[in-house]
């Protein structure tokens, strides 16, 4: 009965049984965009597109962005429980959909609470305001006199008005304000406070909580049958013997898209098994050289981009330091295949999906099945873990496709595993080149720092960006793949240093051309950039013989940098660090994109020079995100990029033979387990209420790698360049002394 | 038809033999709380408790859980109603995307039964079948220590 009101509750907040609202659609409200309003307000600048309130005081709160697993949830609902002064159980959220929502773009580049965050806050705060002014209004009394509590607002004699009974008409249908009242930071109640997470309950105890879990009635079962690389052709499929099975519902081909579709799950398997058996495919040697991918990328034609350019004089006989770095091609690898469910009912199409970006895919989408976008609705459902732009929309596309064949069935496609490792867009293989030259203090003079990148956004928009869309015969041209402009950049994402070094030149070397299908994946480019950055801080600190954390505090100037640098060192206990045998201990400092946040790290890790395992003993962090919404949240994701990072760093890379992705399970491509996560994480906080949300999803994975780096070289003296830093790399070099 | 006991009710299901635990669990009995991980025993997502022991049910097949109870997350109790160590991974809120934790909870659960008061190092060792990506492990560590004797006196 309980699991029935939370499958109840879920189905109506992901719109299955969601009764449309009669309020103006959000399309319309799109229009009059203003670029002075705050947050993703100028995208979406009336207020009823983020709150309504019924004539039963109940709250709908409206967010364009979508729940990742990273809490944003429960910030949203407490930024606007706090504003409009109810409790945060009486609101409810209604997430990413394309009927429903704001177009607020992808979820992703820890822009959620700047963008979503500070529209509802604005938004929360106006709503309240325009309420007190019709109660104001009503009784005959003064605005300041009123006060707000629960959802009422009362006046100095008793008189008390409920916010449903002051929202006849359109009075939350007007554009909001530039500048909003908020509650001053000292009298907040909700927003600031580890308040718990409203989706983990359900997370722990089987609940519906994902599109997984999603059961429609008649729901029908499909896998997708891929070829065995991205350049195979199909050269039969004798489908003849599977479509006979009484399990099958249907074989769909189309070009080189193949799909299986079945009552059950595991039948489907079984079928999709067989139909695997039963196809030819030619296959060709497209993939470049694995032992010799740094060369191959390096070879192929890039496009120069001076992103940082200021000369100054170079010192006479200064000591110059010259270093390349290289990072493979990486997975996002979620723990559950990517899954979607699409229905196509009185000729349209309702698809449920753990996409980063409903709009985005509904318009892709519409391309593929030719049909105009109206006649697509996305719907957000949260999905397994989500680090950038994975196998989600890919999979969205495939249900729609099959839906396409089989109207009035929902069909819900879940990938195998080796679907996901093979074809999901991978993070992208880079190559940098840095060179200073200091002064005789040992002060760098000039800083030059090159990077070789694919794009890092491969991000539908287009059915082209799809992986059905290259798959199907009148098949689809993947859009020009683009650099990300700076400031916050791509491949050149943190690629510009924060440090005030008097001459400076930075290229983004940007390669078009992809050998192995990339796109996002959490941080971009600025993973390897701070990991370069920040290992060849600690390269020109022993050159000059000073100390990391005093190297780093003499060349920046940023005050807030300067204080988590200082912090993490307190904390970390750095002046009085003792050094213990096959220990070492590393810093490492970045601002995000260098505009979000800021996250210093010092580390201490015991490496065995037999086993080549790098043992990270212990993390402490400092972070500054701007203004504090919930403290818990920011520590976990701080936590978890720290994990994730320290796998792809010590671990993690892609491997392929010169046709093939064999990196196809978790043996091929392991990822750290238990035993090897570091014994222990302090996060330290640093907040300030009033300052704007700097977004924090991204901030440790560039510092995490670079920290691993600089413990590793000062407890072994030995300094690795290339990712990742796996047990058989670091016995080769260790024993190539 | 096959006869099961889940989370102590009697079932019978009209599946192949051959049929992994994970899909009769999903789409038989309409459970959520194991995931399809990897079909391959290398994650942990699926992890079920077939008696005392903590399994993949993606690998196990249906016709040989024979007389073994199976028990799930759902069997240790509801969204609202937490059984112990559902409530200390709220408590230390141990889940970020949370699709591996129901497996978590479950190799836990386990381990708890044969051993009480475990070490850190014991439930590091216990729960290396079971891989997390979201890179919760420290919060999902302390909430098995929570619920443990030692965390709890």
């Amino acid at each position: 009965m309980i699991a029935r009101e939370s499958r109840r509750r879920f189905l109506r907040e992901t719109g299955a049984l969601v009764a449309f609202f009669s309020l103006p659609c959000p399309r319309a409200q799109s229009q009059g965009a203003s670029k002075a309003l705050p947050g993703s307000l100028k995208g979406s600048p009336y207020l009823d597109a983020w709150i309504r309130i019924d004539r039963e005081g109940k709250v709908t709160l409206f967010t364009g962005k979508a729940e990742l697993g990273q809490g944003i949830k429960t910030a949203l609902l407490q930024l606007a429980a706090e504003e409009l002064a109810v409790p945060l159980e009486r609101i409810e959220l209604v997430t990413a959909d394309t009927a429903l929502t704001p177009n607020e773009g992808y979820t992703s580049g820890s822009r959620s609470m700047q963008d979503s965050g500070t529209a509802i806050r604005h938004a929360a705060a106006q709503v309240r305001a325009l309420l007190v002014a019709q109660a104001a209004q009503r009784l005959g009394v003064s605005a300041e006199s009123l006060s707000v509590s629960m959802g009422s607002i009362h006046a100095l004699d008793g008189r008390t008005l409920q916010y449903g009974e002051l929202v006849a008409g359109q009075v939350l249908h007007v554009q909001a304000e530039e500048r909003s009242a908020f509650v001053e930071p000292g009298k907040r109640v909700i927003a600031g406070k580890s308040l718990r997470r409203v989706d983990i309950p359900a997370k722990v105890a089987g609940g519906v909580a994902y599109v997984h879990d999603l059961r429609f009635p008649g729901m029908v079962h499909a896998r997708i049958v891929r070829p065995p690389s991205a350049s195979a052709t199909l050269v039969a499929l004798d489908a003849s013997e599977v479509e006979r099975m009484p399990t099958v519902l249907k074989v769909v081909r189309d070009g080189r898209f193949i799909g299986v579709i079945a009552e059950r799950e595991y039948e489907c398997i079984r079928a999709a098994r067989s139909l695997a058996a039963r196809a030819k495919w030619e296959e060709s040697a497209s993939l470049p050289p694995r032992a010799h991918l740094y060369d191959a990328l390096l070879r192929l034609p890039a496009e120069d981009h001076v992103i940082a350019e200021s000369a100054a004089a170079s010192p006479a006989g200064g000591k110059q330091v010259r270093a390349e770095y290289r990072r493979p091609y990486q997975m996002h690898a979620a723990i559950g295949p990517s899954c979607a469910v699409a229905e196509l009912k009185d000729g349209k199409y309702t698809v449920w999906t753990h996409s980063q970006g409903v709009y985005p895919l509904r318009d892709a989408l519409a391309e593929l099945l030719a049909v105009p976008k109206e006649a697509v609705r996305c719907i957000h459902a949260e999905g397994s873990g989500c680090y950038g732009h994975n196998g989600a929309d890919d999979v969205a596309a495939d249900a729609a496709l099959l839906a396409r064949s089989l109207p009035g069935r929902p069909v819900r496609v879940q990938w195998m595993r080796e679907d996901e490792h093979a074809w999901e867009p991978f993070g992208a293989a880079m190559v940098s080149r840095a060179n200073a030259v200091l002064d005789a203090s040992g002060t760098v003079a000039q800083f030059e720092y090159e990077v070789w990148s694919n794009t890092h956004s491969t991000r539908p928009g287009k059915a082209g960006n799809l992986l059905a869309g290259l798959h199907v015969a009148k098949s689809f041209e993947p859009p020009a793949p683009r650099p990300i402009p700076q400031p916050e950049g791509g491949g050149d994402r943190n690629a510009i240093p924060l440090y005030a070094f008097p001459g400076v030149r930075v290229v983004h070397r940007f390669i078009p051309q992809m050998p192995l299908r990339v796109s996002a994946l959490r941080g971009l480019g600025a993973y390897m950039n701070v990991f370069s950055l920040e290992s060849f801080m600690d390269e020109l600190t022993l050159a000059a013989g000073a100390d990391p954390v005093e190297y780093r505090l003499r060349h920046l100037r940023d005050a807030r940098g300067r204080e988590v640098i200082r912090l993490a060192a307190e904390k970390f206990g750095w002046s009085t660090w003792q050094r213990r045998p096959r220990a070492g201990r590393g810093f490492a400092f970045a601002r995000y994109k260098n505009l979000a946040g800021y996250l210093a790290l010092a580390m201490e890790v015991e490496v065995g020079r037999d086993t080549g395992a790098v043992q990270i003993s212990r993390v402490v962090a400092a972070a500054d995100s701007g203004e504090i919404v919930n403290p818990d949240g920011l520590r976990n994701q701080i936590e978890g990029g720290i994990v994730q990072s320290a796998s792809w760093t010590l671990s993690e890379e892609v491997a392929f033979d010169d046709t093939r992705i064999t990196s196809r399970d978790w043996a091929a491509y392991p990822i750290l387990r238990f035993p090897a996560v570091p014994r222990s994480i302090e996060v330290h906080l640093v907040d300030r209420p009033g300052q704007p949300f700097l977004g924090t999803g991204e901030v440790a994975q560039g510092p995490t790698a670079a920290c691993i780096a600089n413990a590793l070289a000062d407890a072994t003296g030995m300094r690795v360049r290339e990712l990742p830093f796996s047990p058989p790399r670091l016995r080769r070099l260790f024993a190539a002394g | 038809m096959i006869t099961l006991k889940v989370n102590g009710r009697e079932v019978s299901v009209d599946a192949d033999p051959a049929t992994p635990l994970l899909y009769v669990l999903r789409d038989h009995l309409k459970l959520n709380g194991a995931k399809f991980g990897c079909g391959l025993g290398q994650c942990g997502a699926c992890t079920v408790m077939l008696d005392s022991e903590a399994v993949f049910s993606c690998v196990v097949p249906v016709s040989a859980v024979g007389k073994r109870a199976v028990k799930t997350v759902e069997g240790l109790g509801t969204p609202e109603n937490p059984g112990p160590l559902q409530q200390a991974f709220i408590e230390e809120q141990a889940a970020q995307c949370g699709y591996c934790i129901a497996g978590m909870i479950m190799r836990a659960q386990a381990l708890l039964e044969r051993s009480p008061s475990p070490t850190e190092d014991d439930i590091r060792a216990a729960l290396a079948p079971n891989l997390c990506r979201c890179g919760t492990h420290m919060r999902i560590l302390r909430a098995v220590k929570r619920a443990s004797d030692k965390g709890s006196a």
